[in-house]
């Protein structure tokens, strides 16, 4: 459309009127939609969109605007700019750069991806920067990793940079297993050559010959779009021998897991792409000095490496302005349980929990009130109203007794059951311990042992303070942090929520009326029209009554399951605890 | 194809593949973009996809072209489907099966009418 010779023509008359110094061009993929705006350009920090410009139009652009300081009404953009309108309805407050491909570029084809400047950042890098420098850029982004510890990308790529021995290798953690979570696999299926790019500029960072995608069987379209994007990218010549004719080569391969939520520690990562089984190991050693096939290997997740290209695409400085003072740049989110927005989104670190749940999430479903919100998986924690202001950064979350974990964010209404919530993660976490070490073998169980035990109305007092110690031991004496996390959202509830625990095990009581061994179904007698949906409903044939006369349930043999409140069409039956 | 070597190959090569796209937008005067990730195809995409193929061939139709791409992330409203007729701007739908699928087709690709009933809002909120 000619925007290149806009910016060129834009930098010319820059540079006649001595204004090169004080205005810069910035190009940018796109501000709103070309069809409609045509070659388009924003100037900041006044915020004017100048649309459908020709090159001729520029010289008196460039005079009136910059030199003159008066706004071109004529060439103005006559609809208010509405940015990133392709990508469906991105939400007010998102920032995409990791997803900023996905839903716009057809996976299975490489020249849209090179269309969309892919494969520009790895073609500067390798001819015209050192290793050293690459890591020098990503440093200064502040790009931490996005797998959940939050460590600096280019330090963990120095350290092993450092180590002398060789062959180096690169693994790409995509095992996300966390219940509710699919950043990595939305990266994976619909933009598959950022992630393979990202993992080629590390390489060429660290010094690294061959790279390994942990991806998890579950994710078959994934597995298979990053299969068609390597191969794709060796037919280009950007993995191989002597990628952009330099002496670096390079190749990817996919190793698939079969879903272990453990895998996605990298000790267990390492050891289930060698073929072992994937259990974790003491570290140190770490990964940096002997990692896959007792090599020097770096790790990092799968948005870690998307980002990666866009950084030197960009530059440091461009990302490093997004985010807080010790979190940079945007973070992918998964959005899942009652808000009215379930999806994927991407905001920049530093909004708040507040605005995400209730400006970007849409609130909470059938306007009910929010309880609480489960951040970092299931090896995170919950927090609860007073929270809803922190600032979604590594440290904020962390100090809060929660993570960030990869990003999943399960939002919970009024009608949750803490103690079912707490144990449901932990449900989760014991079957998916390895059973390596006691602690987290033995320790899980007994923490799932005791919340069912206070779910189904048989806890004591005694068994809170049992499980309070659990907790403490488990956290401190796991491997690995499967274990040292697997507490967190007992820990977590127990803090917030103890008096929800008290009334399980003194009252009997159930008070968001989930747990089905404290609740009891009744009919509530002045609304039942005695339209028999229910009985006939009822699988265990526990509600009985004439025709157009109040129905009973009996309580002996009723199985709670509700179906009966379900299928009411007058709302007679009550949830009693 | 060939090997890039050089920053110029790259180059040559993103400038072929942008016209190529823009050859592809004007080859069709209309496109439908299915959201084929996961999420889509749990919700049904794939049946989506194919009572569009059947509709382009039931009505004989020669300018309209069906694309894949991933996902839009508006899990909740899969199949998502995007619309662009022309230079107009996207229409996206959420919720889109094969029976919407066909109201897509005569009312809004065949009518110019565009089901409101399932369009999502380009702009949230």
């Amino acid at each position: 459309m000619g925007a290149h010779e806009i910016v060129d023509a834009l930098n010319d008359e820059l540079v006649a009127w001595g204004l090169i110094d004080e205005v810069q061009v910035l190009e940018t993929s796109r501000l709103g939609d070309p069809a409609r705006f045509g070659p388009d350009l924003v100037v900041y920090p006044e915020n004017v969109h100048y649309a459908s410009l020709s090159v001729d139009d520029i010289p008196y652009l460039v005079e009136e605007h910059f030199l003159k300081g008066r706004v071109v009404e004529k060439f103005r953009a006559k609809e208010t700019l509405v940015t990133d309108d392709e990508l469906g309805a991105p939400k007010a407050k998102e920032v995409r750069i990791v997803l900023r491909n996905c839903g716009k570029i057809d996976p299975h084809n490489i020249e849209e991806y090179i269309a969309e400047d892919g494969y520009q950042a790895l073609a500067n890098a390798l001819t015209s920067m050192t290793p050293e420098q690459v890591i020098d850029e990503v440093m200064r982004s502040g790009l931490r990793g996005r797998g959940g510890a939050g460590f600096p990308a280019a330090r963990k790529w120095q350290l092993c940079r450092q180590v002398p021995d060789g062959p180096k290798y690169l693994t790409c953690n995509a095992d996300e297993g966390d219940p509710g979570a699919f950043m990595n696999r939305r990266v994976l299926e619909s933009d598959p050559h950022s992630v393979v790019e990202g993992m080629i500029l590390a390489a060429y960072a660290i010094g690294a010959s061959m790279g390994y995608i942990y991806c998890r069987a579950e994710y078959p379209i994934a597995v298979a779009n990053l299969n068609v994007a390597i191969e794709q990218a060796r037919e280009f010549g950007f993995l191989g021998q002597n990628i952009f004719g330099t002496d670096f080569s390079f190749d990817l391969e996919v190793r698939m897991g079969a879903g272990a939520f453990v895998c996605g520690e990298e000790t267990a990562l390492i050891a289930s792409i060698e073929g072992r089984r994937g259990e974790p190991r003491p570290r140190p050693p770490f990964p940096a000095v002997k990692g896959v096939w007792g090599k020097p290997t770096n790790n990092n997740n799968v948005e870690t490496y998307a980002v990666v290209p866009q950084i030197l695409l960009k530059g440091a400085d461009w990302y490093s302005a997004m985010g807080t003072e010790k979190s940079k740049g945007t973070k992918t989110f998964a959005i899942a349980g009652d808000v009215v927005n379930t999806g994927l989104i991407e905001v920049p670190f530093g909004l708040s929990l507040r605005e995400v749940i209730f400006d970007v999430g849409g609130g909470i479903k059938d306007n009910k009130k929010f309880k609480a919100i489960q951040t970092g998986g299931p090896m995170g924690g919950c927090l609860v109203e007073e929270h809803l202001d922190l600032p979604l950064d590594y440290e904020a979350l962390t100090a809060a007794g929660s993570m960030m974990g990869s990003g999943g964010l399960i939002i919970m209404d009024d009608e949750t059951c803490m103690v079912d919530i707490a144990r449901f993660f932990m449900e989760f976490t014991q079957e998916e311990s390895c059973g390596k070490c006691t602690p987290c073998r033995v320790g899980t169980r007994r923490i799932l042992d005791i919340l069912e035990k206070i779910c189904n109305g048989k806890g004591t007092l005694a068994d809170i303070d049992q499980l309070e110690l659990l907790c403490e031991e488990v956290m401190k004496n796991s491997l690995c942090g499967l274990g040292q996390g697997a507490p967190n959202p007992v820990v977590s509830t127990l803090k917030h929520f103890r008096e929800e625990y008290i009334a399980h095990v003194v009252d009997k009581k159930c008070p968001a009326r989930v747990c089905r061994a404290l609740i009891r179904y009744e009919v509530i007698a002045p609304t039942c029209t005695g339209c028999t949906v229910c009985a006939r409903n009822c699988p265990v044939e526990a509600i009985s009554g004439e025709r157009r006369q109040v129905h009973v349930i009996d309580d002996k043999t009723c199985i709670r399951c509700g179906i009966c409140a379900q299928v009411c069409n007058f709302d007679a039956i009550a949830v009693l605890s | 194809m060939p090997t890039v070597k050089s920053l110029e190959d790259l180059k040559r090569i993103r400038e072929e593949a942008m016209k190529k796209r823009d050859i592809k937008t004007a080859g069709g005067r209309v496109q439908i973009v299915v959201g084929m990730g996961t999420p889509g195809i749990a919700a049904g995409a794939r049946d989506t996809l194919k009572e569009f193929l059947n509709l382009i061939e039931e009505k004989n139709l020669t300018d309209v072209t069906v694309r894949q791409t991933g996902n839009f992330g508006l899990d909740s409203l899969e199949p998502v489907v995007q619309v662009i007729i022309d230079n107009a701007a996207p229409v996206t739908y959420g919720k889109v099966t094969p029976y919407a699928a066909r109201q897509i087709m005569e009312q809004h690709i065949l009518g110019g009418k565009v089901v409101e009933t399932n369009v999502i809002p380009t702009e949230a909120k």
